[in-house]
Parts: C-alpha cells; sequence; structure tokens
C-alpha cells in the first residue's frame, strides 16, 4: 500500500494562501472611499457588462475582486441571504456585519476544506443613517474579516494604492471627491483611466430607499473631469 | 450562506428560493375556511396616454363587519408597476409581498429588471399558487398594471382564481365592486382622456363602487380617508395626493347633489 506524502499543515496553508493571493493579484483592483453622503466605490472594469459592484440590499453594497464567477457566486448568495433575512424578520434587521460573517464562514470553510481556495476578496459596504453608521467590511479569501474606516482597497497591488488614498482622503469628501481621488489612486503616476475603464457605484443616504446607484460612463466623466482644475 | 449546486439552483426566482430553504408554510387548502376574515374590495386602473392610473378604496369587511378603514390595496409593486388586490386580505398581503420581493430580488441576482410582461407572468403564477386556497374560500385576484419601458406605453392586466391573465385595452377591474366601477369606467372612457380626466372618472368610479356595494368604502372626508390613487408613467410610480383626491371627490359630490 502506498502510505500518502505527509505535508505539513502550515506548508498546506501557505501553498493555497499563496495561490489564492497569487490568483487575486492578477486581477485589477477596486477602491471604496467613505464620502459625506455614504460610500463611493471606484474598480477598474473595462467590461460594462460584468460588474464587480453591485446591490445587495436597501442599503448594503457587495464588490468583489479576483475570479468573477466565484464573487458573483459570493453575491448572489448575498442577496438570498439578504432577501431571506428581511423576509423572515424585517427589511431593518438586514445589516452588513452578519452578511461579513456569514461570507467569512463560508470562505473560511472553503479555504480549510476544499481542493481549491477561493480567489477572491470581496467588499461588504453599509451606509447608515448618519455617517457614523457607515460601515465597511473587507473579507479576504480564507476568511479573514477586516472592518475598515474611511476606505479600502481591494485585489492586485492595494499597498500602493491604500498609500494614494490615505494621502488624498479626508473627512467630508463630495462624491466627486471620492470618486476622483478613487480613480486617481487607482491609475497611479504612470497611467490615467478613462470612465470606459471604470465601474462607479455608490451607496448614498439620501437615495430613499435603496440606496445604492451605478454611474454611466457618461456620468463619471463630468463628475471627474474637475480633477485638474 | 444560501449556495445551491449548479443542477439545482433556483436562480432569480425568490418564490422557488423560499421553498427550497422551508419558509413557505403550506397555504390554505382542504377544508372550507368557516371564520370570518377580513376581505378587500373595489381596484380599479385605466390606461391613458402617459400611462396608467390605479385606484382602490381603503375599506376591509368580515362578514357584516368593517374591520379596516385604512388598508392599502393598491401598492407599489417596483418601480414602474403597480398591484391592487381584491380577496382575503391575509393571503393577499402576503402574496403581494412576495411580489414585490421578487420583483427586487430578480433585478438584483440578474442585474437588470424583469420585463413588463415578465412581471404580468410572475404575478400569475403566484395567483394560481393559491388555488388550493381559493377552494377553501380564500380567494385573491389581482389586477396589475405598469409603464412598459420598452414598448413607450402603459399596460394593464386582469387575473381570474385560476392565474388566468388577461391583458386589456382600456381598463380593468377587480373586487365585489368591480361591476359598478367597470360600468362607470366603460361609459366614460375615451382614448384621448388625460390626467385630470382619468383621475376625475376614476374618482367616480369609486364613488358609484362604493354607493351601490357595501363592501366598499367611499372617501371619508370626516376622518380625511381617502382611496389609494397612483399614476404609473415613465417617471414611476407616484400616488396622488390627498389634497387633490379631496378636490376631485368633492367634484364628483357636487355632481351627485345636482342630480
Amino acid at each position: 500500500m502506498n502510505m500518502p506524502f505527509y505535508v505539513a499543515p502550515e506548508q498546506v496553508m501557505k501553498d493555497r494562501a499563496d495561490y489564492a493571493r497569487k490568483g487575486i493579484a492578477r486581477g485589477r483592483a477596486l477602491v471604496a472611499i467613505r464620502y459625506d453622503e455614504g460610500v463611493a466605490i471606484v474598480a477598474e472594469n473595462s467590461s460594462a457588462t460584468l460588474r464587480k459592484i453591485s446591490e445587495i440590499y436597501d442599503r448594503i453594497g457587495f464588490a468583489g475582486v479576483g475570479r468573477y464567477n466565484e464573487y458573483d457566486q459570493l453575491r448572489v448568495a448575498g442577496v438570498r441571504a439578504a432577501d431571506l433575512k428581511g423576509y423572515q424578520y424585517s427589511r431593518d434587521d438586514v445589516d452588513a456585519r452578519s452578511l461579513a460573517n456569514l461570507y467569512a464562514q463560508h470562505l473560511g470553510q472553503v479555504f480549510t476544506h476544499e481542493m481549491k481556495p477561493m480567489e477572491v476578496e470581496i467588499l461588504v459596504a453599509e451606509v447608515g443613517q448618519t455617517s457614523e453608521g457607515d460601515q465597511m467590511f473587507h473579507v479576504l479569501y480564507d476568511g479573514t474579516v477586516m472592518d475598515e474606516q474611511d476606505f479600502a482597497a481591494l485585489g492586485g497591488d492595494t499597498d500602493a494604492i491604500t498609500e494614494r488614498v490615505k494621502a488624498g482622503w479626508s473627512d467630508g469628501l463630495d462624491l466627486a471627491a471620492a470618486v476622483r481621488l478613487g480613480r486617481s489612486a487607482l491609475a497611479g503616476e504612470e497611467r490615467t483611466l478613462d470612465p470606459a475603464d471604470l465601474e462607479v457605484a455608490y451607496l448614498a443616504r439620501g437615495n430613499g430607499r435603496r440606496c445604492f446607484r451605478r454611474l454611466s460612463d457618461g456620468e463619471v466623466e463630468p463628475l471627474t473631469a474637475t480633477a485638474t482644475s | 450562506m444560501p449556495m445551491f449546486l449548479p443542477n439545482d439552483d433556483p436562480g432569480a426566482n425568490f418564490p422557488a428560493l423560499l421553498r427550497r430553504t422551508g419558509l413557505t408554510e403550506t397555504g390554505p387548502g382542504g377544508e372550507r375556511f368557516g371564520g370570518d376574515i377580513p376581505h378587500a374590495t373595489t381596484c380599479v386602473a385605466v390606461r391613458f396616454a402617459d400611462g396608467v392610473i390605479m385606484a382602490g378604496d381603503r375599506r376591509a369587511t368580515s362578514g357584516n363587519l368593517i374591520s379596516h378603514r385604512t388598508m392599502e390595496k393598491v401598492v407599489e409593486a417596483d418601480r414602474h408597476s403597480a398591484v391592487a388586490i381584491a380577496g382575503a386580505a391575509g393571503p393577499a398581503m402576503e402574496m403581494i409581498r412576495v411580489f414585490q420581493l421578487q420583483l427586487e430580488h430578480y433585478e438584483k441576482v440578474e442585474g437588470s429588471a424583469l420585463s413588463l410582461e415578465g412581471k404580468a407572468n410572475q404575478l400569475s403564477m403566484m395567483v394560481r399558487g393559491n388555488l388550493q386556497g381559493a377552494f377553501a374560500g380564500l380567494a385573491v385576484v389581482p389586477i396589475f398594471g405598469g409603464y412598459d419601458l420598452r414598448r413607450e406605453t402603459g399596460r394593464v392586466w386582469a387575473y381570474d382564481v385560476t392565474g388566468g391573465r388577461y391583458e386589456e385595452r382600456e381598463y380593468v377591474t377587480t373586487g365585489s365592486g368591480s361591476l359598478h366601477a367597470g360600468t362607470v369606467i366603460k361609459i366614460g372612457f375615451r382614448d384621448d382622456l388625460d390626467r385630470s380626466g382619468v383621475l376625475a372618472l376614476v374618482a367616480k368610479a369609486l364613488w358609484e363602487a362604493a354607493d351601490a356595494d357595501s363592501a366598499t368604502g367611499g372617501p371619508d372626508a370626516l376622518r380625511g380617508i381617502y382611496p389609494v390613487v397612483a399614476t404609473i408613467t415613465a417617471d414611476g410610480f407616484t400616488p396622488v395626493a390627498d389634497d387633490e383626491l379631496a378636490t376631485t371627490f368633492e367634484s364628483v359630490a357636487e355632481e351627485v347633489r345636482a342630480r
């Protein structure tokens, strides 16, 4: 009988983490930035139909980077979990924290028990009744949850992107300034990103029951046009 | 996390998801239900150039008693459509809730809203799902209307208890007072009616229904309770304000006084 090779658990976890990280780093990044009326999310995405950012519930948005089929599966599961909870209890009982925990459980489970970890990082953002209530949860491929304060960067090259956002962020940005900041932080110094290369959406307190809105390329252009002036 | 294998995934169908997760109770069925439960009554929807106007009275009755004076039978299904119900109030309200959730759920999962025809068809399946309830005496019969963004026109549908779905060109009605309301609209309907013309017509229809049907409530100026009236146009679902309804019903009253 052949004995299976012994591989140290540390090595297994490290290999899986490296594998997931590599997959995530290959994709393009996105940033979420808190502004005066909510949370703006800017993603580098040249596709106008395969989306990275979407609506989960009245006040909750979702963004994912990495493998599209994997984060899209998580997105749909999130919409289902939220809609079921809202149906079973009340719309007010659906919150980002418990959803982020569900995601963390699932990703953690897949990371330790399945052949292949999910090559995704996701963000669950919620706008509160006031800006103090805004929340952003960043969930990693292995189920690690991070509670982000004012901004978050997901995907490849996030250290540099985070630095650039940090340099430009201040409390009380408006939507246009937040989108401009996101656009320039994603682009860096060497390149410029056209609205066609971006996917922009935001959650705003003033949008009525469903706070999520998507900005078309045509709407992004005038919003970011004043960047250089 | 509600996750499913690809071969048995409920897709964007919220009622199917409810069934899969065991959240739907088995509907009423079997023996005929003997008790008095609240019933809701007259609702109408009329097409006009800009879209649809839908209206419904506020009364719910249990047997010979008035159980609610402020029921809202005309509700926003989503931004560009509305649904109004007649029948057993409990199952009807639940149906509307699941219907609203289904439209939103589909939009979120698929990334785009259902077509108006798709929404009407979805509602048809939900009515059919209540067939057992209908046999038990808990029938729900909605009407549905909305603005079709692809065809750029208002459209209205009537249903029967078996889920039969009938698109009408002018107007649809439902409920115990629907015969009277429908007759008023049938006589007064013109292709060129504008918003205020249709508003006056539906007000008159509800007035006559309330006048002849004990289960339909009229405008209650004393308490300030008026029927729910809403327009559904390219701009979406907009409720008509109580002030405007008060004036409209006052002119109906004037006309009745002058008879």
